[in-house]
């Protein structure tokens, strides 16, 4: 608020009553509703819904197929957001390094961001081709037989490999305006104190990314949980079956196709309350240590 | 035109914190009046409160005959300029200048006309199409100036207006500024900081201090006359020595040296407050000052030194020869100010 | 003099390198659009380039492959504009307005309304996604633009990131403008919203884009071909490719193609405005 607001009464509610409106029908409602009906047995036909309390989580538990998928989402997200994050920072300090073309190599490892994640699903889909995709030609060349959609591996390494790939340009975006952003007086010090470059970027310039790169971490950990969504549906081609699933599309998967509206919502609520505790850590995280103004 | 008059105006915000005590004074028609105090002393929001910026709390504020407690800033007949101007960044100097009065519906060409005048007041003619951030600090200063000038106001508010300058630009400007209100005879109320526009540019200051007016006078007055040990200490660079002493049948002592008589009937512990100007060296002085640093300033140096183990400072001219170790210090005219030992309030 | 150098080669070779994994996908996906399908069915990508564009464009923009005749390029893209410039106009009013009412009002219930939405940035949109399609539906939305797009604006970035913007603008310009007799409405639009010209810039560049590139939503809420965006098409695409004897690669690839052209265009040409935009709306 500032110091000299307005105090005029009914124009901020009239304001307010847009965001407000669209929120608490499009957020709200329906937040309530996945709680609520994630306590209940939906009938399959739809005659009504019995209450069986927690029953729709035990039996989540249980599921293997929603363990395997559980196990799966956690590799998912190790792996693309170690390998999207490492592979990023290594471009944004070689191109914040160079002099020549560094608007050219900026503009060619960001563009990217604007490319749908089903597409980014469809190259991978023809990358890794059965008869004919470049990347199985490559692993046949090394001897090996890849096969997308048949082998459980295969497929996740797939998934891998397209998500980083649709994830770099923002970590590169990010760490690049990071070191940016880093004074040139403190890499002169840096500089002047220190003669080997590489102990400098570890002693110096990494820790004054560390606020960047935490930052990117959460987001790169919610990227792989929610927004590979369309990368996922186009290389499994709609059809689960034997895949790797994340628990995201696992909901969807049993909810919109399955019907099975309780057990879809008791997913949507461990989802929910794994995104909360992750924003509770970051902002923990924040206020304690990694930052330095 | 018009007088200001404040009747024990205060300040408290929500969460108890009493920015402004009680506050009852007087601005004749025409007086430029200079807030002064360090930052927190609640000058600022005295003079939000006048422009109708911040709500008061208690007391009446009137500008001219009308009590102004509830009336919205636009129609206070004010003008303010602020300490980094706010000028519209996306406005050209020429509609910053105008804005105002366009929002009092006054026709196209009044507006240009008195813009034209402003600007020619204020040497800015060549500039009116420019954008703000195409300005130097100094332009924009004046653009500010000349936004306040076209309401032709009752009364001018100036919120810190050159702390953002360098010091030689802020000199110059300091003497426009003072220029221009007496041209215009416009009652004033200026804030500042520093005690140096102070001294230069009021009729009369007021000296606050942690919400409290400490003082209000002319500047001649507030110099040499402090009322508090707040205000010698503030006001003059540099500060008045404040030194701890007593008083024994009329004669004021520092440690052992007798430094002047009083005829006020006080006895005890006092604070006594010498000028460093008011001290010069001289063989028959009666006071013996330890010498340990010598500052040149061009114009004249600065003698730090101690007097019965306390600290003190005497301003001398440049030709003066001073040597180590005590040297006699005589005090001119029997400048000393007695202030109460406690409350450090003048006696 | 000499280490310095290797050392650049090498810091230019790993752009390169970089650059490649960037471009060079969507370069094979142009070639197998130049390309007869029989070629591609054969051998997959290949270097050549043939001359097979015009005719894909033709039967990209032109012909639907649905039931109902209705998903042709032309009315996808149609659908996508709407979509995108829907949700970023829509995102940015609504964003300022409430930020705005935040920021610069005296509001008795001022830090509850900011709670209750800035909350909704916690819960991205799939862990509430049939719930939330339940409810267009029982409102009536389903196939509309209305269901497409309000759903997506129900989560606060642009608030946040316009109340952000708001609050590093001085306090003196506010101040100033009530002395020069600006009302609230006359202070936003005269002075708040020229100011935030760049800010409403690169918000709009991630909101189109953001927008734009939907997937999961479109595909639930649009099950009629003629509300078909380019994206939600694209699954269509792969599964015709899947389901036919001779599949359509040229066709389909671009498709692909012009389903990303238009906000990597803008990302490209409106670079500065769009790192501004993502870098300042996430802090």
């Amino acid at each position: 608020m500032k110091r000299a607001g307005f105090s005029t009464r009914w124009l901020p509610i009239m304001l307010l009553l847009p965001q407000l409106l669209i929120i608490v029908i499009f957020f709200y409602w329906p937040a309530w509703h996945a709680v609520r009906s994630s306590f209940f047995l939906q009938d399959p036909f739809g005659f009504g819904e019995t209450f069986v309390g927690l029953k729709n989580y035990a039996s989540l538990f249980k599921s293997s197929a929603y363990m395997r998928s559980a196990w799966f989402t956690l590799f998912f997200v190790v792996l693309v957001t170690f390998f999207s994050l490492a592979i990023a920072l290594l471009f944004a300090v070689k191109a914040d390094k160079v002099l020549r073309g560094a608007k050219t190599y900026r503009t060619l490892l960001m563009w990217v961001y604007a490319v749908a994640p089903p597409v980014a699903g469809v190259l991978g889909v023809i990358m890794f081709d059965q008869s004919w995709g470049p990347a199985t030609e490559f692993f046949a060349l090394l001897g090996y037989d890849f096969r997308l959609g048949v082998n459980y591996y295969d497929t996740a390494f797939a998934m891998v490999v397209v998500s980083v790939w649709k994830q770099l340009p923002v970590n590169f975006i990010f760490f690049l305006s990071g070191l940016q952003s880093i004074p040139r007086s403190v890499r002169e010090a840096a500089l002047i104190d220190n003669r080997s470059a590489s102990s400098r970027f570890w002693d110096i310039t990494f820790p004054l990314l560390a606020p960047t790169g935490f930052f990117l971490l959460i987001t790169n950990i919610t990227y792989a949980m929610f927004d590979t969504f369309g990368v996922i549906d186009v290389l499994v081609r709609g059809e689960p079956g034997n895949n790797p699933l994340t628990l995201v599309y696992k909901v969807y998967v049993d909810g919109f196709r399955g019907n099975d509206l309780g057990g879809s919502s008791a997913q949507s609520v461990v989802l929910m309350v794994l995104v909360l505790a992750m924003t509770v850590f970051q902002f923990r995280m924040v206020e304690r240590r990694i930052h330095y103004t | 035109m018009a007088q200001v008059t404040l009747d024990n105006v205060r300040k408290v915000y929500p969460n108890g914190f009493e920015a402004v005590k009680p506050a009852s004074y007087n601005i004749a028609d025409g007086e430029f009046v200079v807030l002064v105090g360090p930052s927190g002393c609640g000058k600022s929001t005295m003079l939000r409160m006048i422009a109708g910026l911040e709500d008061i709390s208690d007391g009446a504020l009137k500008i001219g005959d009308r009590q102004v407690n509830k009336v919205d800033p636009a129609d206070r007949d004010i003008a303010m300029v602020f300490q980094n101007y706010a000028l519209y960044p996306h406005m050209t100097v020429r509609k910053n200048i105008g804005y105002g009065l366009k929002n009092r519906k006054i026709d196209k060409s009044t507006i240009e006309a008195k813009v034209q005048e402003a600007a020619t007041m204020l040497n800015l003619t060549e500039y009116l199409d420019r954008k703000p951030s195409q300005l130097s600090g100094g332009q924009r200063q004046r653009v500010a100036m000349g936004r306040a000038i076209v309401r032709d106001p009752s009364l001018f508010l100036f919120d810190e207006p050159l702390s953002n300058l360098d010091a030689k630009l802020r000199n110059q400007m300091r003497i426009e500024i003072k220029a221009l209100q007496r041209r215009l005879g416009v009652t004033s109320i200026y804030v500042t900081h520093d005690q140096i526009e102070a001294m230069t540019m009021a009729d009369r200051i007021i000296v606050m201090n942690g919400g409290i007016i400490e003082q209000i006078g002319t500047p001649a007055e507030v110099y040499h006359s402090p009322a508090s040990t707040f205000v010698a200490s503030f006001m003059g660079a540099p500060p008045m020595n404040l030194l701890e002493g007593r008083v024994d049948g009329g004669m004021i002592r520092v440690g052992d040296t007798v430094v002047g008589n009083t005829t006020l009937a006080v006895t005890g512990p006092v604070t006594v407050g010498i000028r460093p100007e008011d001290l010069e060296p001289s063989v028959g002085g009666q006071l013996r000052i330890d010498v340990s640093i010598i500052e040149e300033l061009g114009a004249h140096r600065l003698v730090h030194g101690h007097i019965a183990g306390q600290a003190l400072t005497m301003q001398i001219g440049k030709d003066t020869a001073i040597g180590d170790g005590p040297i006699p210090v005589a005090i001119k005219n029997n400048a000393v100010s007695l202030f109460d030992h406690q409350t450090g309030n003048r006696l | 003099m000499k280490r310095i150098k290797l050392e650049t080669i090498l810091d230019h070779t790993v752009l390169i390198i970089g650059s490649l994994i960037m471009i060079l996908p969507i370069v094979m996906l142009l070639q197998m659009a130049s390309t007869p399908d029989i070629e591609t069915i054969k051998n997959g990508p290949g270097l050549v380039f043939g001359d097979q564009i015009p005719v894909n464009f033709e039967k990209a923009m032109f012909q639907a492959d649905g039931f109902s005749g209705a998903n042709t390029g032309v009315r996808m893209l149609y659908n996508s504009m709407i979509l995108g410039f829907g949700f970023a106009f829509g995102k940015i009013i609504v964003g300022m307005m409430a930020a705005y009412a935040i920021v610069y009002f005296r509001l008795p219930f001022a830090t509850m309304a900011f709670w209750i939405i800035f909350t909704t940035l916690l819960l991205p949109l799939e862990v509430r996604i049939l719930p939330s399609y339940e409810i267009v539906q029982k409102l009536g939305m389903l196939n509309t633009y209305q269901g497409l797009i309000i759903p997506l604006i129900a989560s606060a970035t642009a608030t946040f990131f316009f109340r952000q913007f708001f609050r590093s603008v001085p306090e003196e310009l506010v101040e100033a403008a009530r002395i020069d007799g600006a009302g609230p409405i006359k202070f936003f639009i005269d002075i708040l919203v020229p100011l935030s010209r760049t800010m409403i810039a690169a918000m709009f560049i991630i909101m189109f884009v953001y927008g734009w590139n939907q997937y999961l939503w479109p595909t639930m809420i649009t099950t009629e071909e003629d509300m078909f965006t380019l994206v939600r098409g694209i699954k269509q695409i792969t599964q015709s490719i899947d389901n036919t004897n001779v599949p359509e690669y040229g066709r389909a690839n671009l498709l692909a193609i012009i389903a990303i052209l238009p906000p990597v265009l803008i990302v490209i040409f409106f670079q500065s405005w769009f790192v501004k935009g993502l870098t300042e709306s996430d802090k």
